[in-house]
């Protein structure tokens, strides 16, 4: 029976999994509606002097926020008129992001993968979508069930991402290097190619998305450089990244729907 | 009572599996999180069939496989190695003491992890290994010890609730009965 489950199709495996993880949805949904009591029994208990404080700073920053993004609308309406003109090719197409929550994690250590829950039954959900918080890459939707999905996270040994280092846009592969380094949110980048590698990559280059490959779209932040070994022969092809999202403290993330 | 152990012993693997994925309390806590599989197959191995043990590996495996990266089904075999490997030598064991107990718990507990790691690395998979799995291996173990015990009493317990009292013995002997009269 072991033979027979190791050496299914990774489609029908993750199939089974979905389903046998789906055993644990009614105490998933226990497990939040408790969740949102408790904060409904705490939110209660906020005085009302401290709820007009805060929505007295609410409407300041709602006032704000109005302000920058009629800014932004003009910006971007006067950016599309200048790209008509110039018939410019759009690069980026506009990201569709929806919220998802964080569930669960994976049991092992030695793994790199959360659950989130959106599933099939959102319009657009599907494998092979990056996943990412404010901060920046997290990771990419591997498994899509009816109403949850399986979301692989950089560090995970099977996960290598192609990526822009440093103003020059040297391109690179991301990927885990150590167990220890990974725990600190460091990766690796190798295969750093390009003219005098080890002079233009600096710490505090800032490392984004590729976008080649089509699973990640171009621009995402990943990271910024931390240190590049130095090499006494040969170019330097590494370099360490310190990622920008802290992915051992995921609640809320985005889904980046593409169309 | 049988079918209700074995029940109860699922029922427990299922909160286990729960406990270790969805629900993220105790690594939030102890950056580590707890395993309750290895405990229960010693307690299911010292008080049950061979057929017990293989459900609860399946079953136990499955679940704690199916919300991780594991290839599914990896810690079925683990599993079952340990629980045959104890039900083969139960006897002489001295099961009913606490300190055997948790120190099987200790065994298991180090035990299915490392057997984990040495299928993973013989399917191709590399896991990555560090100090924070190290801290998960030692808190795995340290959970193992002390959850064993508290197994055997709480299925005691339970035997206990469920179970019709045993009938008490009368002190009648009737070898030792005085007989009156005349023959």
């Amino acid at each position: 029976m072991v033979a027979v489950l190791l050496s299914l199709p990774s489609r029908t495996a993750d199939r089974l999994k979905l389903a046998i993880s789906g055993l644990f949805l009614p105490l998933i949904g226990l497990a939040a509606s408790t969740h949102e009591a408790t904060a409904k029994a705490g939110d209660s208990l906020t005085s009302r002097e401290e709820l007009l404080r805060e929505n007295a700073a609410l409407r300041t920053n709602n006032q704000w926020l109005t302000f920058q993004y009629e800014q932004v609308s003009n910006a971007l309406t006067e950016n599309e008129q200048l790209r008509q003109r110039l018939n410019f090719r759009r690069q980026n197409p506009r990201w569709n992001l929806l919220p998802a929550h964080v569930f669960a994690r994976d049991p092992e250590t030695w793994w790199r993968s959360v659950w989130i829950d959106l599933g099939s039954r959102t319009p657009g959900m599907r494998t092979n979508l990056a996943v990412l918080t404010d901060e920046g890459l997290v990771g990419k939707v591997v498994s899509v069930g009816e109403t949850r999905s399986r979301v692989v996270l950089l560090g995970d040994p099977g996960l290598r991402v192609a990526v822009l280092v440093g103003p020059n846009r040297l391109n690179a592969t991301l990927r885990a290097g150590s167990a220890g380094a990974r725990e600190n949110n460091l990766l690796d980048i190798e295969n750093l190619f390009g003219e005098s590698a080890e002079r233009t990559v600096r710490p505090g280059d800032q490392v984004v998305t590729w976008g080649e490959g089509g699973v990640f779209p171009a621009g995402i932040p990943v990271g910024k450089v931390v240190d590049v070994p130095q090499k006494d022969y040969g170019a330097t092809t590494e370099a360490r990244v310190r990622l920008s999202a802290n992915l051992d403290a995921l609640e809320n993330v985005w889904v980046m729907i593409v169309p | 009572m049988n079918w209700l152990n074995t029940i109860l012993i699922l029922a427990l693997a299922y909160a286990g599996a729960f406990l270790e994925g969805p629900f993220a309390l105790f690594r939030n806590w102890l950056g580590a999180q707890i395993t309750l599989l290895p405990a229960l197959m010693v307690y299911t191995s010292l008080t049950s069939g061979i057929g017990t043990v293989a459900l609860l590996a399946v079953c136990g495996g499955l679940l704690r496989d199916s919300p991780s990266e594991n290839p599914l089904g990896v810690s079925i075999l683990p599993l079952f190695f340990m629980g045959f490997i104890i039900l083969w030598k139960r006897d002489l064991l001295l099961r009913e003491h606490p300190f055997a107990q948790m120190a099987l718990g200790l065994a298991a507990g180090a035990v299915f992890p490392l057997a984990t790691l040495f299928l993973l690395f013989n399917l191709g998979r590399g896991p990555l290994l560090g100090w924070m799995w190290l801290w998960q291996w030692v808190a795995g173990t340290l959970t193992g010890g002390v959850l064993t015990p508290l197994l055997f009493r709480l299925f005691g317990r339970l035997r206990r609730a469920f179970e019709y009292p045993a009938m008490k013995q009368s002190s009648f002997r009737e070898d030792r009965e005085i007989k009156r009269g005349r023959q």
